[in-house]
């Protein structure tokens, strides 16, 4: 690996503004899910009544859509993060690497 | 059937990475011997044998050994991933606690899953990018290698040792109850084929072999789930309302009043006692979060795959199958209460489930299958160690060969035929060590050590790998003393917690009052790598900060990875 090849992919505003918007948006998605997880288990501690409430006349609590709907979330936003990741953001590095005659 | 065993050995592997929940830990009582279940059990290792051969052929690096020569697909890593997860614990585990306590099995399952789109965001392609065989790679990409390595690999065998203890005892236990076998022939049968897939087929047999074991769990889970739907009618509904008119006569017939016997009843459709106070659940959930991103057997399968493209659909596999997995398991916990607990052929006299709590799954396989299905899941069960144990023993004898042989004794003078040779005498030295730890620690209470080996990878390995891949400033020392910090603390918090405090030693009350380490531990750590970082003014510093340019350049961009070939 030759110091030159890095040297002139680093210095690419092309390559920067691919690493600021790629951690803009990772950062993004860790705190949504920090949020929404941590959400869920600060209602759990602080006030249980919330989850275990009927829907409706179901015997079926709003816990169980909540619950089953954050695992749900959890792929989701996963494969979020992939679509772009494996589209947007690995186009740009190609280019990247092909302007650097990597 | 004779021996009661007194103590918890089963909860270990059970275990809750963190909490011991209540539900799945009780006395074993050996069963039966179970024909169908071993010569099922007998398939799944001719099966497996088979593929060792076919891998063996295929295992002649050291890079065929650490990484399969990175010819795993994206999917096919996911699956292994998701394998690793969908262990005993959490099949019989979380299926036995909410055949208990309803809800809160959701809630302890949940908290398994939040760690891998983290994994995703943060590390997952830096690491594919940076390493080549081990998180080893990536934490010596610009610190002093022998320090860093060193850590690596110390770090490494606890996680790895405390976790094949767990295991061990827990396949001692899991025999007993689901063919009606003694101890002793679980840890000798675990111990020969473990050694015998990594031995000879390396990663790619390990791998293939969780593939097998992830998919045949996966599919009988499935078929139980939809049997039991099938059984109400297809409505979730009626599955929730038998449940609870279950629950609610059963605690009318312990004797509760019809107001406490139909509140015990509707009890499971929310919340209970899980996650007591606050700190214990942020630190629970830390434990999980980051543990899961620390173990270095997890860590290991983002070097099997081609690049950082692959990298990131084995997670997103792992993710999606692991939530399906947690999904089913939610449904055959109902589907216990609903068509396990009103039938007498699996209850004792005194209403309690023939073999422990948990054989809660299990006996639904019987009731939804017959001896065939029952026979079948039980095989699975216990397939599901085997395939983990040989990951932790590839782990570990990584960390020995390619960490601390490799480039701490030979100083990266070693050649790969070598290496290999010494990563298989390490192999099979394992693997005796871990039938020895087998045989020590049986009757033992070792609930407590997935917890611990959880907590370890979330304080040691965790931040040194986060700190090194996005701080410049992070230097050698600091990632060494801030790693052992974390690491020494979790350990010694863990024993002064209730865990091993109260349960094992038997002391009164405990000195730290919390179920989990993580939240205090990994913040030392992480304030540990920072303080040592930041006052370290050495030239070799200055060197380490000065590499941070070119890991960046190559982590984001993948240049000049390792294109998973044999050099």
């Amino acid at each position: 690996m030759n110091a030159d090849l890095l040297a002139r992919i680093g210095a690419n505003p092309k390559y920067r503004q691919l690493v600021r918007r790629r951690r803009r948006f990772a950062w993004l998605l860790t705190a949504l899910m920090f949020g929404v997880y941590y959400g869920y288990v600060g209602l759990i501690a602080f006030d249980k009544s919330v989850l275990a409430r009927p829907i409706g006349s179901s015997v079926i609590s709003t816990g169980i859509p909540v619950g089953l709907g954050l695992i749900v979330f959890t792929i989701l936003i996963t494969g979020v993060y992939v679509v772009r990741a494996n589209g947007e953001f690995d186009r740009v590095t190609r280019e990247i690497l092909e302007e650097a005659g990597a | 059937m004779r021996r009661l065993l007194c103590v918890l050995p089963l909860a270990a592997l059970l275990a809750s990475p963190a909490l011991a929940a209540p539900a799945i830990e009780g006395p074993i009582v050996r069963q039966a011997t179970n024909w169908t279940a071993i010569a099922m059990f007998a398939v799944f290792v001719a099966i497996t044998l088979w593929i060792t051969r076919w891998a063996a052929r295929r295992t002649r690096t050291v890079a065929d050994f650490y990484s399969a020569g990175g010819r795993i697909t994206g999917f096919q890593n996911g699956l292994a991933i998701a394998g690793d997860y969908m262990s005993a614990a959490s099949f019989l585990g979380i299926s036995a606690q909410i055949f208990t306590d309803g809800y809160d099995g959701l809630i302890y399952s949940i908290g398994f899953l939040v760690g891998w789109p983290i994994i995703m965001f943060l590390i997952a392609e830096k690491l594919r990018n940076l390493g080549r065989f081990t998180f080893g790679d990536v934490a010596a990409f610009r610190f002093r290698p022998t320090p860093v390595r060193t850590f690596a690999a110390v770090s490494t065998l606890v996680v790895v040792i405390f976790y094949l203890i767990a295991q061990m005892v827990g396949a001692g236990a899991l025999i007993q109850l689901l063919f009606g076998l003694p101890y002793g022939y679980a840890v000798a049968i675990v111990g020969v084929l473990m050694i015998l897939y990594v031995l000879f087929g390396g990663m790619t047999a390990t791998t293939w072999v969780q593939i097998t074991k992830a998919v045949l769990l996966l599919a009988g889970a499935s078929f139980m789930a939809v049997m039991v739907l099938a059984s109400v009618g297809f409505s979730p509904e009626t599955l929730f309302r038998r449940a609870v008119e279950v629950k609610t006569a059963l605690a009318a017939q312990a004797g509760a009043s019809p107001e406490a016997a139909a509140a015990r009843g509707l009890s499971i459709m929310g919340p209970g006692n899980f996650l007591k106070d606050p700190i214990s659940a942020i630190s629970f959930g830390m434990a999980l979060m980051f543990g899961t991103a620390g173990l270095p057997h997890i860590l290991m399968r983002f070097f099997t795959v081609p690049d950082a493209r692959e990298a990131r659909k084995s997670v997103l596999w792992a993710t999606t199958w692991i939530g399906y997995f947690y999904v089913l398991t939610f449904i055959i916990g109902f589907g216990a209460i609903v068509l396990v607990a009103t039938d007498p052929t699996y209850l004792t006299a005194k209403g309690g489930l023939l073999g422990g709590g948990n054989m809660a799954a299990i006996h639904l396989a019987h009731a939804v299958g017959g001896d065939l299905f029952l026979g079948f899941i039980s095989a699975v069960a216990f397939a599901t160690i085997l395939a983990v144990v040989a990951g932790l023993t590839l782990s570990g004898a990584s960390a020995v060969s390619h960490e601390l042989y490799a480039t701490v004794i030979r100083r990266g003078q070693a050649d790969s035929a070598k290496e290999l040779h010494v990563s298989r005498m390490t192999t099979l030295a394992l693997g005796v060590l871990a039938v020895l730890l087998g045989i020590l620690f049986e009757g033992q209470n070792v609930a407590f050590m997935v917890s611990l080996a959880f907590a370890l990878a979330a304080s040691g390995n965790f931040p040194v790998l986060l700190m090194s891949l996005l701080w410049r400033g992070c230097t050698t020392r600091g990632a060494v003393i801030g790693g052992s910090l974390g690491l020494l603390s979790a350990l010694v918090l863990m024993v002064l917690s209730p865990s091993i405090w109260v349960v094992v030693l038997k002391h009164q009350t405990a000195i730290f009052p919390y179920t989990s380490p993580a939240l205090f531990s990994i913040t030392i750590a992480f304030v540990g790598i920072w303080v040592f970082s930041l006052t370290d003014r050495s030239p070799a510093a200055a060197q380490d900060r000065a590499g941070f340019d070119e890991q960046e350049v190559r982590s984001e961009t993948g240049v000049g990875a390792h294109a998973a070939a044999s050099h």
